[in-house]
């Protein structure tokens, strides 16, 4: 990775031209050309430099319903709760965390009665409580890295 | 935007309902990425049998309307360095608490902020703020920098480095 890809990534995270020709329009910004930009994009997708392009959809905005669930797992049995909380599909992200809660993972559902169901059957798969901790309220953060 | 009594009108309804037809097309096409091609919103349009005109001025309307946050590439966190991610979760006053949340979204470096409910006695905290750095020690002195942005709204504080990533699939529709 160079200047040019660092450039790219560090002014291209948002904003992304919506015009027929958008990657001429970041070439001309940058002074290359179109190519250059386009095999660069590229080379870093391919690469894993960037994780994808395109839009970041907000899914909450889409129906459905989100939240954030940890449980305290006992140690000794972390991979085989990690195993059965894991197997279900309204589960997205789920993170080991150095905390007495020690498990976070993300449920997504249809509905708030079916993420509380689905709350109630990781309860009874494990045996173990979920906290549920459904976002009230978000602040609109404009996180772009630079790099 | 349709207002809910323009939406009453069976022609304005239809017309409404079509578009959502084609937006939840075009989501479905695009939720992977755009295509790296010198026309993607032609090949978008092509796809979903729509107008390049079309679903450039759809893509616009999402973006007004928040259900696109941004267009853009999604730099992978890990690849470049920022390796330490912590979870700071703070125990803030209800009364001070939307403001506070808005201090600290507006920080660089939080990637992430949210008010949730308590569940105590087990879990005082309420104010959730993700942040990322290069290593451990960088984490900790930006949450340092929040501590002291909060000052004595602070009650309680802690954060929760993460271990281990166990599962991530993307959030998607189908």
């Amino acid at each position: 990775m160079d200047t040019l890809d660092r450039q790219i990534i560090n002014q291209f995270q948002g904003d992304f031209p919506i015009v027929d020709r958008p990657f001429l329009a970041l070439a001309e910004k940058l002074d290359i050309s179109e190519s250059e930009v386009m095999t660069r994009i590229r080379f870093m997708l391919d690469d894993g430099l960037l994780t994808r392009f395109g839009p970041l959809y907000n899914i909450d905005k889409m129906g459905g319903t989100f939240s954030l669930c940890a449980m305290q797992v006992p140690k000794d049995n972390f991979d085989n709760i990690a195993d059965i909380v894991n197997q279900f599909q309204e589960v997205a992200h789920n993170y080991e965390r150095d905390h007495r809660l020690n498990m976070w993972f993300v449920l997504a559902a249809e509905s708030k009665s079916e993420l509380d169901e689905t709350i109630k059957r990781i309860e009874q798969a494990t045996g173990l409580m979920v906290f549920n901790f459904p976002k009230q309220r978000e602040f609109y953060v404009n996180f772009q890295l630079s790099i | 935007m349709s207002t809910s009594n323009s939406v009453s009108d069976p022609v304005e309804r239809d017309s409404a309902s079509e578009l959502a037809k084609l937006d939840r097309k075009i989501i479905l096409a695009t939720q992977a990425g755009l295509p790296v091609h010198e026309r993607p919103f032609d090949l978008v349009a092509n796809e979903v049998e729509s107008d390049p005109l079309i679903v450039k001025q759809r893509f616009n309307a999402m973006l007004e309307d928040g259900r696109i946050r941004r267009i853009g590439l999604v730099p992978n966190h890990y690849r470049l360095g920022y390796v330490a991610n912590g979870m700071s979760v703070w125990d803030i006053d209800d009364a001070d608490a939307e403001a506070a949340g808005k201090e600290v979204g507006a920080l660089d470096m939080v990637s992430h902020c949210y008010l949730r409910p308590r569940a105590l006695p087990d879990w005082p905290y309420n104010l959730f703020a993700m942040v990322h750095g290069h290593y451990h020690e960088e984490v900790l002195d930006k949450i340092e920098q929040i501590a002291q942005l909060l000052g004595d709204k602070v009650r309680a504080r802690d954060i929760l480095f993460s271990t281990r990533i166990l599962k991530k699939t993307g959030l998607r529709i189908s």
